[in-house]
């Protein structure tokens, strides 16, 4: 009679794996946790107002022109204006005075507000129009972080695709590849953006994404193509050779899930540089077109509002921006340090 | 040294060879026939046949990159379309106005982000340290618009210190009155991340052991930070300022643009905003052969401060 050894015990369960351990080493991060939570709260606005829940009618000018924000009070000049004008005796001179009175009237139902009806403070005032600068913030965040994002996908994508097609493959993949790296980097980053957007003509939110996508594909190629020459000579990688996975199974099966941290570190650093490169595209006006409003749109006209003592729509735009990207750079930090304790 | 010069222009051919394919790609190619906008609203037929003759259009591609070509090496891009102005005196004449800015910029920032970095990463972990990182990463974070915008709007309209905006004759009254508030902009918003980098640069020299011997001896704090780390944290420092300073000649456009400065920066930008092509391509090909000089200046500065670096 013998006793059978149990070959498994439940004692070393399985040991954790690379994004666990990266989550385990965030979770003790307290600045990472804070910008995390400050970054998603700025996508969850992002979301709300993307869909119409928020900021949907930020178009609305619910407020006189120059709104100051609650906490200053309202402008004495404004507010003489915004007072109700002196009731005028009806139909004592004006022959039109009736007309008038049923014009307003069915202003009035239809739900436009007047002069007098519009609010003379907002929580953080109004723009020249009128609009709540609050909501116009919220919509222009919206605009320049889902450009950064997505710019910074498409850049890492390319950036991906380039590395692990030079880096697997070596020899004149590689050359051929490595020679439009030095072409690309050899064109600083800024003038390759304003000769595309010179070339492209046209103005609109797809065309920023594609001119920073193009452009910005450089730096995760180098970091990529070098973790994809590390990678294939490793022992997984022949594995999957020996039982016969294509090169493109092995590029994308097999190493990428093992090099994805680099892509994933590389893609929040990019996410920071492209939404201040949009919002210095829309400040020029190479950037979104006119209707859409972006930080940059908003710098544009806080610029002029400045002189004239209003100071409210460079503040809220300013701050929002380097709120999300303090939050978003610290993240980037603290990501690429859990990701890559070897770094640190 | 002189084969290596050699080997190394050469080399830069294949690369130069790409910018220009690049460029001529992007406008001949994706940019589309520039001869309707020349031509403006009212254009007629023949008006457009004959730009496009006078601009080689109707020519076979590779005759047209062959003019791009013996456009780049003569330099003559011919006339800006906007302005009529010769391409290349376009280019000369910007040049001096972009360097009164930028010459002093890169050396203020150069020296006080090596002073700076060497204070701060020799008390690395402090809480002087911390507090300065997180400054750096605040201060990164606002977009360097707001930086023009208030301290044109502070320094200059409000509190009358500088000149809002001008350009004048004379070199010395250019640099001391119109270029520096767009200097000290330039290193409030460049020295957060220069010290950042330097930092970094210096802290990996820190740890090595000749470090550790020349303390062992007995050396001066002093003397080990400026004598011993400095030049061995010198060759990556040269690296960045060196590559950095033809992306900075397009890089501080937006400097130019809000103090009127006539540099080459406002240039491109007033160019993109008026499709003026001819002077886009002559900035985008000389900068990038300038990237590529000045890359390999770098490389050979570092024999000056290695001596254990040999160029081959």
């Amino acid at each position: 009679m013998s006793a059978t050894i149990p070959l498994h015990t439940d004692v070393h369960s399985a040991s954790p794996g690379l994004w666990a351990l990266a989550w385990r080493r965030l979770r003790a991060d307290r600045v990472a946790m804070v910008s995390l939570a400050v970054v998603l709260l700025f996508l969850l606005s992002v979301l709300l107002s993307a869909t119409g829940l928020v900021a949907a009618d930020w178009e609305d000018e619910v407020a006189v022109n120059y709104a100051p924000p609650t906490f200053i009070g309202p402008d004495p000049a404004l507010a003489a204006l915004a007072r109700p004008p002196r009731p005028v005796p009806p139909n004592a001179f004006d022959p039109l005075a009736d007309e008038l009175a049923q014009l307003k009237a069915a202003l009035a139902r239809r739900g436009v507000a007047t002069q007098a009806a519009k609010a003379a403070t907002l929580p953080f005032g109004a723009d020249k129009w009128g609009h709540d600068i609050v909501k116009k913030t919220i919509k222009g965040g919206q605009t320049s972080i889902v450009v950064g994002l997505v710019a910074a996908l498409v850049a890492v994508a390319l950036g991906t695709l380039f590395g692990a097609l030079a880096g697997f493959h070596g020899g004149f993949v590689d050359d051929l590849f490595n020679w439009f790296y030095n072409v690309f980097t050899s064109i600083p980053s800024i003038l390759m953006i304003l000769t595309v957007a010179a070339v492209l003509q046209t103005k609109g939110v797809l065309n920023i994404v594609l001119i920073l996508g193009l452009t910005g594909w450089t730096g995760p190629f180098r970091l990529i193509r070098a973790e994809y020459i590390k990678h294939k000579a490793r022992e997984y990688v022949m594995a999957a050779d020996a039982i016969g996975a294509s090169s493109w199974r092995k590029m994308f099966v097999h190493i990428f899930p093992n090099v994805s941290h680099v892509a994933l570190v590389q893609m929040s650093i990019l996410v920071v540089g492209f939404i201040k490169a949009e919002v210095i595209l829309s400040f020029l006006g190479f950037g979104v077109p006119v209707g859409v409003v972006s930080w940059g749109s908003m710098l544009n006209e806080a610029q002029s509002e400045l002189i004239l003592g209003k100071w409210w729509q460079l503040a809220a735009a300013a701050s929002a921006m380097a709120l999300l990207v303090t939050a978003f750079s610290l993240f980037a930090d603290a990501l690429r340090d859990a990701l890559d304790p070897k770094l640190k | 040294m002189f084969a290596y010069i050699l080997r190394r222009l050469w080399q830069m051919l294949p690369t130069m060879a790409g910018v220009v394919v690049l460029v001529f790609l992007l406008f001949n190619w994706v940019g589309g026939d520039p001869s309707y906008l020349l031509a403006g609203k009212m254009a007629d037929a023949r008006a457009i046949a004959n730009i496009r003759a006078q601009l080689g259009l109707d020519q076979p591609w590779t005759v047209q990159l062959w003019i791009f070509v013996k456009q780049i090496l003569s330099f003559d891009f011919g006339n800006a379309w906007s302005t009529g102005e010769p391409v290349s005196h376009i280019i000369t004449s910007r040049l001096g106005p972009s360097l009164t800015v930028l010459v002093p910029l890169t050396v203020l920032e150069t020296v006080c982000g090596i002073a700076l970095a060497l204070a701060i990463a020799f008390i690395r972990g402090s809480l002087t340290d911390r507090l300065v990182m997180v400054a750096c990463t605040v201060g990164m974070s606002i977009s360097i618009l707001v930086y023009i915008i208030v301290f044109q709007y502070g320094l200059a309209y409000k509190l009358g210190l500088f000149p809002v905006q001008g350009w004048g004759e004379s070199f010395s009254e250019n640099l001391l009155r119109y270029a520096a508030l767009p200097i000290l902009i330039g290193l409030a918003v460049s020295i957060a991340p220069t010290l950042r980098l330097f930092r970094s640069f210096v802290l990996d020299e820190a740890n090595q052991d000749y470090v550790r011997t020349a303390r062992a001896k007995g050396l001066s704090e002093r003397r080990i930070v400026w004598v011993h780390v400095l030049r061995n944290a010198a060759i990556p420092i040269i690296t960045h300022v060196m590559a950095n300073l033809p992306a900075l000649l397009i890089g501080a456009f937006l400097l130019e643009r809000f103090f009127g400065i006539p540099g080459i920066g406002r240039e491109v930008i007033l160019a993109v905003e008026r499709s003026d092509f001819p002077v886009i391509k002559a900035v985008t090909v000389y900068v990038a052969a300038a990237t590529m000089v000045f890359n390999l200046l770098a490389d050979l500065m570092y024999q000056a401060v290695d001596p254990r670096v040999q160029l081959k």
